[in-house]
């Protein structure tokens, strides 16, 4: 399945077709909304309309470099050590 | 100027009777102190993750908040380049990568902060700018085991979030390049833009600027062709040879009546060749949408007033001015040197010091090489030197000398130096008794370039630099000779 | 098992009359004799709660006033971080995760004198309305422990309930506070979107989550707001205004107040439910408020709006976990199979139905049938509720259809699950605040909460009301 693919979900066959009927069946009941009339209305992104909101350009210290490594799954020479990067675009 | 649509195209142009297309992607990272959302400093160098916070490593609940200063950049850059800066919004691109910490890039996609602008090229070229929007950079992956540093056959890889979130600008022009001249035209263009406006250190080496190209050829008159975008150019020079390179392999593919694929192809400075990196496919699908955690961006137009008043001169207008002052080309060798070194202002402060402005330019091209912007050394000190080239008191050789003399000490009295040099230069009324007997003596080729045959002005030129011993000033004997001619 | 209110305790802590010790061994006292059973804590964190209670008396002690909630024993949902201090979100994905810094509400709450007792339970990141999800096992209700707390903030409901704390935070996406507070019968708050900072909050969907109170009483989640509402830096969503104070507010009565009825509100609340919400309408009528009729047309599409929009900004939300810089790994011999590998053990079933059906809704080609139309929706629904405030100062609904259900009856059905928050969920949606107070009991002698709905930044209107649906009670 496509989707479980971009999600990076790796799932049992039988996983995909239990969601995959799941995620039918919602979206049939989700199709309540096809009945009103949306083609005037602007979406609506933002809960509380504000713009403009800005930091300054000072630098704060951040993080530690040991205590984040020290809880990362692997690590080496500083950096976060990952398997070889395969089949992922760049 | 308004920009209307592409340059026009002529045949001299043509590769085999193909019209190359290119469109350009630039990404610079903005000169701030900060992130383009967090507080870590934006810093080249630094030992490998030692500026990151929540922000920068994705942590699980950490929020962006956009930096003042990347947006000044920002639209310091799209008023250089003649854009419109409008009300914009941040979007999420969704796709995995290791060096992507939240496996989202906050960009900017259908609104963004600068569009429809344009650059002009030295030779007054325009070129399209379609968009130059804000966003966050990656992080840094090394690949480890393998060979050499290669993704395909490392072992494993290292990250460093030093680099993520860094602000970029990426700048997006219209498929408007003919040639890889103008494709290397415009980047340099462009970086002295960038430079001019403090935006950007735009060191390609550094990667504090990077160029993808998208690369086409078709028929004159024909519709464009499928084009392939080109990753990984490092350099300016490596840009034009991955074009070329580029536009040669899917000429010679068409030619053998295969079609070329969209994909994305990687420049290899090692076999200067491109490779396929991926071929486009729905697999792109990034899944944008509006960023939840941020606000937009809609600049007032007292900003935008006030971002416009602050531009200093930008390059073209200063080569311009140079141009004007000199009688230079303004897109000839020297002018072009001497203003992206951003000696110009110096060029002219040796003009306002008295000097001639033609000479200063010609001596600082050649003589400042090295220096900065500023050259040290007392303007006065290099009119009094072409003042002195001018009265024909010295010549060109001895005037570089006595140039080198006064650069390596920092400063000196021109005429003190040549005399001290036994650079006694001829008088004007000896020279042009000199000048006078040359002409007695060289009767035809004072009598061909009477009729009007220029070539044999040279002749009597050399002539008389040799009666003087090369003590005389070319140029003073030139005019010389033209002034009698009449 | 009489917890005395927050304000009573900081008030005598504050004056020196009760020590925050003292407060805290009681609190610990309940803790160990029920948590066995009840399940509200992912994490007890008794050592450093002694610590800082002690810290509290002795700065009493020493002249300085800790702040309005001295010696307060509070309980934190496990989605908001603490410096040091496992944070999981009831997922394995993050199980033992220890963040390296403090979420904006944990900074504000230190500074305000509260100690905070321990990390509690959740549906995993805040995904369901029963904390029957959670990667470390359900929360049982206090009240009757066959049935659910409600969720996702389960665990924060049942710790009040249960006096393990005095008052709790949780977050609120679809009804996540309000819900559990109706279901454990306590006092729960969703505040205006943006009202409180969501930094350091872990995200389940952006533009709905909002951190909110659980309290015994009206005042304490007024007190408890006081101090954890207001303008923060680090959330670019954050309201810049002072908000005015709610401690003042609830002083007010409800003459001549406009409490609205939506007559098209979606059925489908058991008569248990509704027979209390007309109680309340007859209370605050009784106490000299008037009480119109509105519509809200949209109100019953808010569900499918919902189950759209939060899991496609969960699915970009919850891609970080990817096993690359913190939380959990399972290796694999490249990094895109250990992505899938990782994502596939580490989420439960329900994040991950909802990270698929939000990356379907975003994915090329279906975003304008799926996300797209549902902001469309989410516009309409915000359109109506402000025609309807045009009429009504306040509005109320049922909190949830239901008292509490019984472990298991729902999970079975998402869907079926999903409404219970059918009331909750559009004021989400609008971005507009909400509470649910306790209002007697319904089938089983289980609690029944009224909502009380406000316009945007209507906090000290719907505090009114809800003070006085309290005094009703009384
Ligand atoms: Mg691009
Ligand atoms: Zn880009």
């Amino acid at each position: 399945m496509k989707v479980a693919k971009l999600a990076r979900l790796d799932l049992a066959p039988d996983a995909i077709e239990r969601t995959t009927a799941q995620l039918a069946g919602m979206l049939e009941h989700f199709a309540d909304i096809d009945a009103l009339d949306l083609d005037t209305v602007q979406p609506m992104t933002q809960p509380y309309p504000l713009q403009n909101v800005f930091r300054d350009d000072v630098v704060v210290n951040g993080l530690d470099r040991d205590e984040v490594l020290a809880a990362a799954p692997a690590s080496e020479d500083g950096r976060f050590r990952v398997p070889p990067i395969l089949g992922l675009d760049s | 100027m308004i920009y209307t649509a592409g340059p026009a195209t002529g045949n001299e142009i043509l590769i085999d009777g193909w019209e190359l297309v290119v469109g350009l992607e630039v990404h610079v990272e903005l000169a701030t102190a900060t992130k383009l959302f967090s507080a870590s400093a934006n810093r080249f160098g630094d030992d490998p993750n030692t500026n990151i916070d929540p922000v920068t490593l994705g942590l699980p609940g950490a929020l962006p908040v956009l930096n003042r200063h990347a947006v000044e950049l920002a639209m310091r850059i799209g008023t250089a380049l003649n854009c419109t800066i409008q009300r914009s919004t941040f979007h999420r691109k969704n796709y995995f990568y290791p060096d992507m910490p939240k496996a989202y890039q906050i960009s900017q996609y259908d609104q963004p902060l600068n569009v429809d602008g344009f650059l002009a090229l030295p030779d007054a070229t325009l070129i399209g700018i379609e968009r130059a929007h804000l966003e966050e950079d990656t992080g840094k992956s090394t690949h480890v085991g393998g060979n050499g540093g290669r993704i395909h056959g490392s072992t494993y890889s290292l990250i460093d979030f030093n680099r993520a979130g860094v602000p970029l600008v990426e700048i997006v022009s219209r498929p408007d390049l003919r040639t890889s001249e103008q494709a290397r035209q415009y980047v340099t263009e462009l970086r002295g833009i960038l430079i001019a406006i403090g935006a950007s250190d735009a060191k390609m080496e550094e990667g504090s600027m990077r160029c993808d190209a998208n690369v086409s050829v078709h028929r004159p008159g024909e519709p464009f062709g499928t084009r392939c975008e080109i990753k990984n150019v490092n350099s300016i020079r490596s840009l034009g040879r991955a074009i070329e390179y580029e536009a040669r392999r899917q000429i010679d593919m068409i030619e053998a009546g295969e079609t070329v694929r969209q994909e994305t192809r990687h420049w290899d400075e090692t076999d200067s060749r491109t490779h396929t990196l991926r071929v486009k496919e729905d697999a792109d699908d990034y899944r944008y949408f509006l960023e939840p955690d941020l606000v937009p961006l809609a600049p007032s137009a007292e900003w935008i007033k006030a971002i416009a008043d602050a531009m200093p001169m930008l390059p073209g207008a200063r080569r311009a001015r140079l141009g004007v002052a000199t009688g230079f080309p303004a897109d000839g060798e020297a002018i072009m040197v001497v203003v992206e070194r951003g000696q110009d202002d110096y060029v002219l402060a040796v003009g306002a010091a008295g000097g001639d402005v033609g000479r200063a330019l010609v001596h600082v091209k050649e003589a400042f090489a090295e220096a900065s912007a500023t050259p040290k050394l007392p303007a006065g000190d290099l009119a009094a030197l072409t003042t002195l080239e001018v009265a024909g008191l010295l010549t060109a050789t001895q005037a570089k000398t006595v140039l080198a003399e006064i650069v390596a000490a920092g400063g000196g009295d021109a005429t003190a130096i040549a005399r001290a040099r036994g650079f006694e230069a001829m008088d004007t009324s000896a020279l042009e008794a000199m000048v006078d007997q040359v002409i007695a003596d060289n009767g035809p080729a004072w009598a061909k370039y009477r009729n009007g045959e220029d070539k044999a002005l040279g002749a009597l030129v050399g002539a008389a630099m040799k009666a003087s011993n090369g003590k005389a000033d070319g140029k003073f004997v030139t005019a010389l000779l033209q002034s009698k001619r009449t | 098992m009489t917890a005395r209110t927050a304000s009573e305790i900081a008030a005598g802590v504050r004056s020196g009359t009760l020590a925050a010790a003292e407060v805290l061994e009681q609190h610990l006292d309940r803790i160990a004799a029920r948590e066995g059973e009840v399940h509200a804590f992912n994490l007890v964190m008794t050592d450093q709660a002694r610590r800082d209670a002690a810290a509290v008396d002795a700065a009493v002690a020493a002249g300085h006033d800790p702040g309005p909630l001295a010696g307060v024993p509070l309980a934190l949902k496990d989605n908001m971080c603490t410096r040091g201090i496992e944070t999981t979100c009831s997922s394995k994905i993050l199980e033992g995760w220890k963040p390296p810094y403090d979420a904006t509400v944990v900074t504000r709450l230190a500074a305000a004198g509260a100690v905070v007792v321990g990390k509690t339970n959740l549906d995993e990141f805040a995904m369901g309305s029963s904390t029957e999800n959670s990667a470390f096992g359900p929360t049982r209700n206090p009240l009757d422990i066959t049935r659910v707390p409600g969720g996702s903030s389960g665990g924060s409901a049942a710790a009040v309930a249960a006096g393990f704390a005095s008052v709790s935070l949780g977050s609120d996406t679809g009804g996540s506070i309000r819900q559990p507070a109706a279901l454990c019968g306590v006092v729960g708050v969703k505040p205006t979107y943006g009202y409180v900072s969501r930094y350091g909050l872990v995200a389940f969907a952006s533009s709905l989550d909002q951190i909110g109170p659980f309290t015994n009483t009206v005042h304490d989640a007024a007190l408890l707001l006081d101090v954890i509402g207001g303008h923060d830096p680090m959330d670019s969503t954050s309201i810049p205004d002072q908000h005015p104070s709610l401690l003042d507010a609830i002083r007010r009565d409800v003459v001549g107040l406009r409490v609205g009825r939506i007559t098209d509100l979606p059925d489908g609340a058991d008569p248990d439910v509704t027979e209390r919400l007309e109680a309340a309408f007859d209370a605050l009528r009784e106490a000299g408020a008037k009480i119109v009729d509105v519509q809200v047309p949209a109100f019953g599409y808010g569900l499918t709006a919902y189950y759209l929009i939060a899991p496609s900004e969960a699915s970009s939300n919850l891609a970080r976990y990817d096993g690359v810089r913190y939380g959990l790994r399972v290796e694999r011999p490249d990094t895109n199979a250990m992505y899938s590998a990782t994502r596939a053990a580490g989420f439960g079933d329900e994040v991950k139905r909802r990270i698929m059906l939000g990356t379907y809704a975003l994915s090329a080609g279906y975003y304008d049938a799926y996300y797209g139309k549902a902001l469309k929706v989410r516009r309409l629904i915000a359109d109506d509720f402000d025609r309807a405030y045009e009429h009504a100062d306040v509005l109320l609904t049922p909190t949830a259809p239901t008292v509490a259900f019984p472990f298991g009856s729902k999970t079975d059905n998402p869907l079926a699950m999903y409404l219970c928050d059918v009331y909750t969920i559009p004021t989400n949606l609008a971005g507009h605040p909400g509470m649910s107070v306790p209002f007697g009991t319904g089938q089983h002698g289980l609690p029944v909460g009224v909502q009380v709905l406000a316009a945007t930044l209507g906090e000290p209107t719907m505090f009114r009301a809800a003070a006085a649906l309290e005094r009703a009670m009384s």
